[in-house]
């Protein structure tokens, strides 16, 4: 399929294109007929790719659970139905909510060190990144039970 | 005229060069955490008296806590979200439109949150 993209001319760089130096520096429209470089779609799945993904969907999920937090922050400080929303919260239902925002923070938690391990530039090969995945999987379940652990212990 | 160097000098094609990438990890070491903190406090809190959280979140190290994991947590959700909506939305329009509601959702996040804290912390 033809698409019509925004690119800049090789003009732009005098010096990986020293045959045109005076060439006018400009971003030109050009419809480019070559084949695109595939997506999703033709790969097979693997790990890595599918924790990629969970990163941005629990990142996203965090973003939208931002509202709970809120809501819940506002009525303890002004609102006399606090009660009926914190005692919500301390149900079995808020309790499976609360354990799922857990376990999607601390999947995008763990992920994100993995990020920053990768941004000095290590741990980038194969079987490291397929370790990494593994500890972002099994360290955010063990760590959410942890947290939870904890949390029931100073609630006493 | 400007020239190439000109151009790129602490400007990427997101115009606004590496800060965007270095706030993000900047947040997200202050996250970690902030964060964790947080997490115990609500399974503490969670189902307990109103009197019983308001007294807890209203210590000052509770609340400065609070306070600083607010304003971590929405700045690096905001461009996290803002580099989502760049990836995937094509037209123009309707990316600077969510780009908008994006900044303004987070805005409105973090102005309730700190708010709330503020009057938990000094009462009302």
């Amino acid at each position: 399929m033809p698409q019509t993209t925004n690119h800049c001319s090789a003009a732009s760089f005098p010096l990986l294109n020293p045959g045109f130096p005076d060439m006018p520096m400009t971003e030109t429209k050009t419809t480019v007929t070559r084949p695109l470089s595939p997506h999703l779609q033709v790969y097979r799945m693997t790990l890595t790719m599918a924790m990629s993904i969970a990163h941005r969907l629990t990142g996203a999920a965090l973003y939208v659970g931002t509202i709970l937090f809120v809501w819940w922050l506002l009525a303890a400080a002004t609102s006399k139905s606090f009660d009926v929303i914190n005692g919500f919260l301390g149900s079995w239902f808020g309790y499976l909510i609360l354990f799922g925002y857990t376990w999607a923070l601390l999947h995008h938690l763990i992920g994100g060190v993995r990020h920053l391990i990768w941004d000095t530039g290590r741990g980038l090969g194969p079987t490291e990144r397929e370790f990494f995945a593994w500890v972002t999987i099994v360290g955010s379940v063990t760590l959410t039970f942890v947290i939870w652990m904890l949390g029931f212990m100073f609630k006493g | 005229m400007r020239t190439p160097l000109g151009r790129v000098r602490g400007l990427g094609s997101a115009r606004s060069g590496t800060e965007h990438f270095w706030v993000q990890r900047l947040t997200a070491i202050a996250n970690v955490p902030l964060v964790l903190a947080l997490v115990i406090l609500v399974i503490v809190l969670a189902g307990r008296s109103h009197a019983s959280v308001i007294a807890t979140l209203s210590q000052p190290a509770i609340g400065i806590l609070l306070l600083a994991a607010v304003i971590s947590v929405i700045v690096h959700m905001r461009i996290g979200m803002q580099v989502i909506i760049e990836d995937y939305v094509q037209g123009e329009g309707m990316k600077v439109t969510l780009l908008m509601a994006n900044t303004l959702f987070s805005c409105a996040v973090g102005l309730v949150a700190t708010f709330a804290i503020l009057r938990i912390c000094f009462g009302s």
